[in-house]
C-alpha cells in the first residue's frame, strides 16, 4: 500500500497567482551594432567582421558586436602599453578617482546595466538588479580606494605593477566578471585589455561607454569583443603581462601551457563540483534555501555552484522532501520578470551540455526528480533538476555540468562526508550547515576549498577574497588579496 | 669508490689487561650515502649509482640516482604524512624546526667537513653552516606568525562574520639550487615546511653530500616521516616526474634554465600544479612571502544573527 502523504506543501502557484511583471524594455537601449573599445574610441575592427548577440530567452537578435581578429587584438595591446607609461606614474590618489568615477556611473546606470545583463544572458532580472549590478558598482568603489594605499598592504614591500593585463571573462556574470577583472587591475596601475565572453558582451560595451564617460585617459582600459580565437590572441600577445582567466578549467590548462615559457603572470578562476553539507543537527528549513540557492542562483551557471550536495543520512528523506516542495514554487521563466526565480539557460552549446549529463545521469541509474513547472514554449529552458541516489564515482557527481542540476548523496560520519567532499580534482567552494560551533569549525578547516561557506552558500563581496585550490585554479580576487595577482613586490 | 683515506691515528692495544696506545694505521669507515624517504633511508629501488666528484676530479661518495619510482614512493609518503603536519598546531611545527637547527648546530663539524669536499673553503663553509642554522631558527619563529600577518578580516556589507587566511598548498615537489649544497636546501626546504606543507625534494646534483646528511639531521629532529623527502639524482631525468605527477600540488624550481622552465609549466598546467620560480637566488634572502608562495587563501562565511533590538552601544 502506498504511503499516504498527508503533509503540507508549499503551494504558491494556486494558492496566489503572480500576475506578470515584466521590467520595461524600454529602460535601456541597446545599439544595433558596437564596434571595439580602443585607445578612447569606438573603432571599426580591422576584421570587418561582426558577429550577433541574441536573447537566450527568445531566440532574438540584440545587437551585433565586432569580432577582433589578431591584429585588432595587437591595436588594444598597443593602445594599452601606450597608456601604460603615464597611468602607472599618475599620482595614486588620482587614480584611485577615475575609479570611483567609474562606480559612481555604474551605479547611475544601474537599471539600464541590469536590464541589458537580464537580455543578453537570460538571467532573472532579480538577480542582475539586486545582485550583478550593486555588486559590480561596489567592486569598482572598494578598489578604488586601494589604488594610494598599496603601501599598506604588503608590509616590508614595494608595489609596482605588472604592465599589461589581459583579461577574459565568462558569460555568467558579464558585468560583474568585468568589474573584478578590471577595478583591482586599475587600481594596482595596470592597463587593460578586456574580452567579454561571445554570448554576453553588450554589458561590457556598456561599461565602455562608462570608461569614456568617465574620461579615462585613452588606452588604459580597452574592450574587445570576440570568441576563442580572440581570447587566444590576447594570451599569446608577447607584449601582455598578465593574464586573467575565469572560464572553465579545459581552458585555464590551455593557457596555463601557451603561456608556459614566458614571464607571463596568471590568476585562473576555474570550475568547481562543490559540497554542500547538511548535518542532521542543521536548521532544515534554512538549510533548504541554501540548497536552493546554491544551484538554482542564476540557472547553477555559477562555477562556485553547491552541486554535490551530502545530507546526513538521518535528516536524508526529510531533506528531500523539503526540497522537492521548495523546488516546485521556483517560478521558471521570462527573465525580464521580476517574479521569476530562474532564468533562461544562457547559450545553445550550454543547454546541449546540461541535457547531456540529465541523459547521463538517467543511464547511470539515478533516480530524477525536476520541477513540474511548465516551461515557456520559445527559448531555452530547463527545469530545476536533482539526482538523488548517486554514486559518488557517478559522472553527474564528478564533472561541472554549469546548469540546475543536483546531485544527492548520503553520509553518516564528519570524517566520511570529509572524505566524500574532498575526493575531486576541483577546489573552490564548499557548504556545511550545522548547529554545532565546534563542528562547522572542524568542517570548514578540512574541507579544501577557497570558499567556504558555513549556514550560508553563494554569498560575495568585494571585500572578501574568491578563488580556488587544486584544478579550480589558483590566485584571488577580491579583497586585499586580491591586489596581489596584478603586482611585483619588490 | 672514493678514496680509502687511513690516516695516522692512534689505536689501542690490549696487554696484560692493560689498553697501551700504539701508533697504527686505522681504516676509516665511510658513510653510505643514501636516499630519505617517508622517514626511512632506502638505497634507490633502481640500484643505479652515480659519483659525487670534488672540483679536482676526485670521488666524493657513490650517489643514488634516484628514479622516477623513487619519487612516486616519495609523493605517496608526502601525501600520507600531509594531514597531520597540515594540522600540528602552529606552535609545534615551529618547535620542530628549532629542534632541526639545534640538531644542525650540533653537527657542525661534519656539515663543514663536507662543504669543503665540495670545495668550499673553511671560512666559506663555516659561514654557509651558520646560515643554515640561523635560517632554520628564522623559519622556526615564523611558523605560528605569518597567518596572522597574511589573513584579513573582511567587512563585508551583509550580515556575516568573514575571514581569509593561509592554509598549505599540499605536497610540494622541489628542485633544490643546484649550486648551493647546504643553505640551498634548508632556504627552499624551511619555508615549504614552516607553512605546513610536505614536500619531496631533488638535492644538487654536483654537490650532493649535505642533503642526505642533513635528511639525518630532520630523521633526528622530530620532523615526522615523509614530511621531507630527499632525493639524490638527475635534474633533466627527474624533473619531468616532478613537474607532471598529478598529486603534487606545488613545484619549486630554482634554476634560470628557460627550457626547464617551459617544461615545468606545461608539465604543471595537467592539474594546474602552483609554480614556484626562483631564479637563481642567491640565499641571503630570507622573508614569510617565500611561506606565502606555498599557500592558499581560504575565505570562510558565517552569518551574524540579527534579529535583536540591542545594538551594543552600552
Amino acid at each position: 500500500m502506498a504511503k499516504r502523504d498527508n503533509t503540507l506543501k508549499l503551494k504558491f502557484d494556486s494558492a496566489r497567482k503572480f500576475a506578470p511583471a515584466p521590467e520595461s524594455r524600454s529602460a535601456a537601449k541597446i545599439k544595433p551594432k558596437y564596434d571595439l573599445f580602443i585607445n578612447g574610441k569606438f573603432e571599426k575592427p580591422l576584421s570587418k567582421k561582426y558577429f550577433d548577440s541574441t536573447n537566450p530567452a527568445t531566440g532574438e537578435k540584440l545587437s551585433e558586436v565586432a569580432d577582433s581578429s589578431a591584429a585588432d587584438v595587437d591595436k588594444a595591446v598597443k593602445a594599452a602599453r601606450n597608456a601604460f607609461n603615464s597611468w602607472s606614474k599618475l599620482p595614486a590618489a588620482e587614480r584611485g578617482k577615475y575609479i570611483f568615477r567609474i562606480a559612481r556611473m555604474v551605479q547611475e546606470r544601474a537599471r539600464e546595466l541590469a536590464i541589458v545583463e537580464t537580455l543578453d544572458g537570460g538571467k532573472p532580472i532579480r538577480e542582475s538588479r539586486d545582485f550583478d549590478v550593486p555588486t559590480a558598482a561596489n567592486h569598482f568603489f572598494y578598489y578604488a580606494g586601494w589604488a594610494d594605499k598599496l603601501e599598506y598592504a604588503f608590509p616590508n614591500r614595494t608595489a609596482k605593477p605588472l604592465g599589461v593585463a589581459g583579461q577574459i571573462i565568462p558569460w555568467n556574470f558579464p558585468l560583474l566578471m568585468a568589474a573584478w577583472k578590471i577595478a583591482p587591475a586599475l587600481a594596482t596601475g595596470n592597463t587593460v585589455v578586456l574580452k567579454p565572453a561571445e554570448t554576453t558582451p553588450l554589458t561590457a560595451m556598456l561599461l565602455a561607454e562608462i570608461i569614456l564617460e568617465a574620461d579615462l585617459p585613452p588606452g588604459v582600459v580597452n574592450i574587445i569583443t570576440g570568441a576563442g580565437s580572440t581570447g587566444a590572441a590576447i594570451v599569446n600577445h608577447p607584449d601582455v603581462n598578465k593574464i586573467a582567466f575565469t572560464g572553465s578549467t579545459d581552458v585555464g590548462k590551455i593557457i596555463e601551457k601557451a603561456i608556459a615559457g614566458t614571464d607571463k603572470k596568471a590568476t585562473l578562476e576555474l570550475g568547481g563540483k562543490a559540497a554542500n553539507i547538511i548535518f542532521e543537527d542543521a536548521p532544515l528549513d534554512q538549510a533548504v534555501e541554501g540548497i536552493v540557492n546554491g544551484i538554482f542562483f542564476n540557472q547553477g551557471h555559477v562555477c562556485c555552484a553547491g552541486s554535490r550536495l551530502y545530507v546526513q543520512e538521518s535528516v536524508l528523506e526529510s531533506v528531500l522532501r523539503k526540497l522537492k516542495d521548495r523546488i516546485e514554487t521556483l517560478i521558471v521563466g521570462d527573465p525580464l520578470d521580476k517574479n521569476t526565480d530562474v532564468g533562461a539557460i544562457n547559450s545553445k552549446q550550454q543547454y546541449d551540455q546540461i541535457m547531456k549529463y540529465i541523459k547521463i545521469g538517467i543511464n547511470e541509474g539515478s533516480d530524477m526528480f525536476q520541477s513540474s513547472c511548465t516551461l515557456p514554449s520559445k527559448g531555452l529552458y530547463i527545469p530545476p533538476t536533482i539526482f538523488s541516489n548517486v554514486a559518488q564515482s557517478s559522472r553527474i557527481a564528478q564533472e561541472e555540468i554549469f546548469g540546475p542540476v543536483l546531485t544527492i548523496q548520503s553520509f553518516r560520519t564528519d570524517d566520511e562526508v570529509i572524505e566524500k567532499a574532498n575526493n575531486t580534482p576541483y577546489g573552490l567552494s564548499a557548504g556545511v550547515w550545522t548547529d554545532k560551533g565546534s563542528k562547522i569549525f572542524n568542517l570548514t578547516t578540512k574541507l579544501r576549498a577557497g570558499v567556504v561557506w558555513a549556514n550560508t552558500f553563494n554569498k560575495f563581496d568585494p571585500t572578501s577574497p574568491f578563488g580556488g585550490y587544486k584544478e579550480s585554479g589558483y590566485g584571488r580576487e577580491g579583497g586585499l588579496h586580491g591586489l596581489a595577482p596584478y603586482l611585483n613586490l619588490v | 669508490m672514493s678514496k680509502t683515506i687511513s690516516k695516522n691515528i692512534p689505536a689501542t692495544t690490549k696487554t696484560n689487561g692493560v689498553h697501551k696506545m700504539v701508533s697504527t694505521k686505522r681504516l676509516e669507515v665511510l658513510k653510505t650515502y643514501k636516499i630519505y624517504i617517508g622517514g626511512k633511508f632506502p638505497r634507490t629501488e633502481s640500484g643505479r649509482y652515480y659519483i659525487a666528484e670534488d672540483n679536482a676530479g676526485n670521488n666524493l661518495a657513490n650517489m643514488c640516482l634516484s628514479s622516477r619510482k623513487d619519487f612516486r614512493e616519495a609523493v605517496i609518503a608526502a601525501r600520507s604524512a600531509f594531514g597531520d603536519w597540515s594540522a600540528k598546531a602552529a606552535n609545534n611545527r615551529g618547535q620542530i624546526l628549532y629542534r632541526i637547527a639545534e640538531m644542525l648546530e650540533g653537527r657542525r663539524a661534519q656539515f663543514k667537513e663536507e662543504l669543503i669536499k665540495q670545495n668550499l673553503s673553511a671560512a666559506e663553509a663555516e659561514n654557509e653552516v651558520n646560515l643554515s642554522v640561523d635560517r632554520l631558527i628564522y623559519y622556526a619563529g615564523w611558523c605560528d606568525k605569518f597567518q596572522q600577518v597574511f589573513s584579513s578580516v573582511n567587512p563585508v556589507a551583509s550580515s556575516h562574520f568573514n575571514f581569509s587566511t593561509p592554509e598549505p598548498t599540499g605536497v610540494v615537489s622541489v628542485i633544490a639550487p643546484q649550486n648551493s649544497s647546504l643553505l640551498g636546501l634548508v632556504s627552499v626546504i624551511a619555508p615549504v615546511i614552516a607553512g605546513g606543507n610536505t614536500c619531496v625534494v631533488l638535492a644538487s646534483f654536483a654537490k650532493p653530500l649535505c642533503a642526505v646528511t642533513f635528511a639525518e639531521v630532520l630523521n633526528s629532529s622530530d620532523v615526522p616521516g615523509g614530511v621531507v623527502n630527499i632525493l639524490t639524482g638527475k635534474v633533466a631525468e627527474l624533473l619531468p616526474y616532478f613537474a607532471d605527477h598529478m598529486d603534487v600540488n606545488a613545484i619549486v624550481y630554482c634554476e634560470n634554465n628557460v627550457a626547464d622552465k617551459t617544461l615545468i609549466k606545461e608539465k604543471s598546467a595537467l592539474n594546474l600544479k602552483r609554480v614556484v620560480l626562483y631564479d637563481k637566488q642567491n640565499w641571503d634572502a630570507q622573508s614569510p612571502y617565500f611561506i606565502m608562495d606555498n599557500q592558499e587563501i581560504k575565505t570562510t562565511w558565517h552569518p551574524i544573527e540579527n534579529i535583536g533590538g540591542s545594538k551594543g552601544s552600552y
